[in-house]
């Protein structure tokens, strides 16, 4: 009898599938908890990758990719993983996904591959993952997961490809390579009457470093976020 | 239960033997595609050292009209079959694994540019290198000119040097410095091209033997050097054998 009792105020009204609680794991991680802003994650890659969009945007989808898998096999397995082995096995799901990235580029976008295939083979690295396995995925149903990663995932891809519009957009006059400033009149034909400056600091990491610093401000100011 | 040593090796066992056999199914599945990926980006470089292609080209048919190639071996004759009698593709000669032999055994393909609508003569001849950078292996193609005197294009690729740094040979604007430069000295001694150290040297450095440097890559530009050295004097006898004009 008190055991039927227990359970009935256990077992809760089946959520919406997108309650507000679940739309907070998706919208929490794109600004006021945002990795790389906040938690300052994933900067090595932030940096690395975002010279140009096109690299940066297969960079963005790696990750969501590798996040929200991991976070979906890792939540499945949760009950199983032995406490002692569980960050090896966090890494061997990750290695597993990343390395299935790799070849999938491989085989069908090979110049992407050969262009990052330092980076992706990073992502098993990228403590973005990992932090989101051993907070969130560990403790957390499947489905919550698969949001939790998915936020994660675009907090990442958004900042990243914010700084990669603004280097190839001043480091190589370009947007996804068509040259922004010479459809607009930069150049010897058109009115200003002279070719558009690329700005070579950023090509160079330092240039992502002034943007993400100046992201990093206008979103603190916005937010009232402090550090403590 | 969940913390004994028998179930955490079990644990460890069965998740290795499902990724593993994951892994190997995606590889096994993947592996024709890849094989196509890696011929098409092969045969973009080897054109690339003679021509511009735009995005949309057809690279395999424009290969097959303008490039004719061979094998020749460290003597400089051309052999067309292999040990087993089989007929030998210059396009299948890896050249990765024959640089793993003594260069007396190795096979050397030559890719020879037709000019760029497919005619009977050979307007370059291209080369492809191998040797080590930095990290790791890189390679690239060199054209030179039907005397084997004169870089007419060269383009590079590598495994793993620093992006932004050693990585940066794959970019047309460094690769554009050996264009015009010239292998032998006036006595006729295959002195090759090197790179200097740092960038931006005056022009008077910039010789017919030398090419400006990438600053903070001198390693990966010693790598180049000795790759292109090497590789020039491993095809000397066949452009020694291609006619008179070659020898003067």
């Amino acid at each position: 009898m008190s055991t039927e009792t227990v359970e009935k105020e256990v077992k809760k009204e089946s959520e919406a599938l997108l309650s507000k609680r679940r739309r907070g794991l998706i919208n929490d991680p794109l600004s006021d908890d945002n990795p790389i802003t906040i938690q300052v994650l994933g900067i090595c890659s932030a940096l690395a990758v975002t010279t140009q969009m096109k690299p940066t945007l297969v960079m963005s989808i790696a990750v969501i990719f590798v996040v929200v898998f991991a976070n979906l096999s890792i939540s499945l397995m949760r009950k199983l993983i032995p406490g002692r082995v569980r960050i090896i096995v966090q890494l061997a799901v990750i290695a597993t996904l990343v390395t299935l990235v790799n070849e999938v580029l491989k085989a069908f976008a090979f110049d992407m591959y050969k262009e990052l295939s330092v980076f992706v083979g990073l992502i098993i690295t990228n403590c973005i993952v990992m932090g989101r396995l051993e907070a969130y995925a560990m403790g957390n149903k499947p489905y919550d997961s698969i949001l939790d990663g998915l936020g994660n995932g675009l907090g990442y891809a958004w900042i990243i490809l914010a700084v990669a519009f603004f280097r190839e957009l001043f480091g190589s006059g370009a947007i996804f390579g068509y040259k922004v400033f010479e459809a607009i009149g930069f150049s010897s034909e058109g009115w200003v009457g002279f070719d558009y400056q690329a700005n070579g600091i950023m090509v160079t990491p330092v240039g992502a470093f002034f943007i993400l610093g100046l992201i990093i401000w206008v979103q603190r100011t916005k937010t009232g976020y402090v550090e403590h | 239960m969940r913390q004994s040593n028998l179930y955490v090796i079990l644990f460890s066992v069965i998740l290795t033997v499902v990724l593993g056999g994951l892994l190997a199914a995606t590889s096994q599945g993947l592996a024709p595609f890849q094989k196509k990926s890696v011929e098409l980006d092969t045969k973009k470089q080897i054109l690339g050292a003679v021509m511009t292609l735009d995005d949309d080209a057809d690279i395999l048919a424009v290969y097959d009209e303008v490039i004719e190639s061979e094998v020749v071996d460290y003597q400089g004759n051309v052999i067309t079959k292999d040990e087993e009698g089989e007929p030998l593709i210059a396009e299948n000669v890896s050249i990765e694994k024959q640089y793993k032999l003594d260069p007396k055994d190795r096979l050397y393909p030559v890719f020879k540019f037709m000019g760029e609508n497919g005619g009977e003569t050979v307007e370059s001849y291209i080369l492809p290198v191998y040797g080590s950078g930095l990290w790791d292996s890189i390679w690239g193609f060199v054209a030179l000119d039907t005397e084997g005197k004169q870089i007419k294009g060269a383009v590079f690729s590598h495994a793993g040097e620093t992006p932004g740094l050693g990585a940066r040979i794959t970019e047309p604007e460094v690769q554009a410095r050996y264009k015009g430069k010239e292998l032998y000295n006036e006595q006729g001694e295959l002195v090759s091209v090197e790179m200097l150290k740092g960038e931006n040297n005056p022009e008077s450095k910039l010789d017919a033997h030398h090419v400006d440097g990438m600053s903070g890559a001198t390693i990966t530009g010693d790598g180049v050097d000795a790759m292109l050295k090497k590789y020039f004097s491993y095809y000397q006898p066949y452009f020694e054998k291609q006619g008179p004009t070659a020898t003067l």
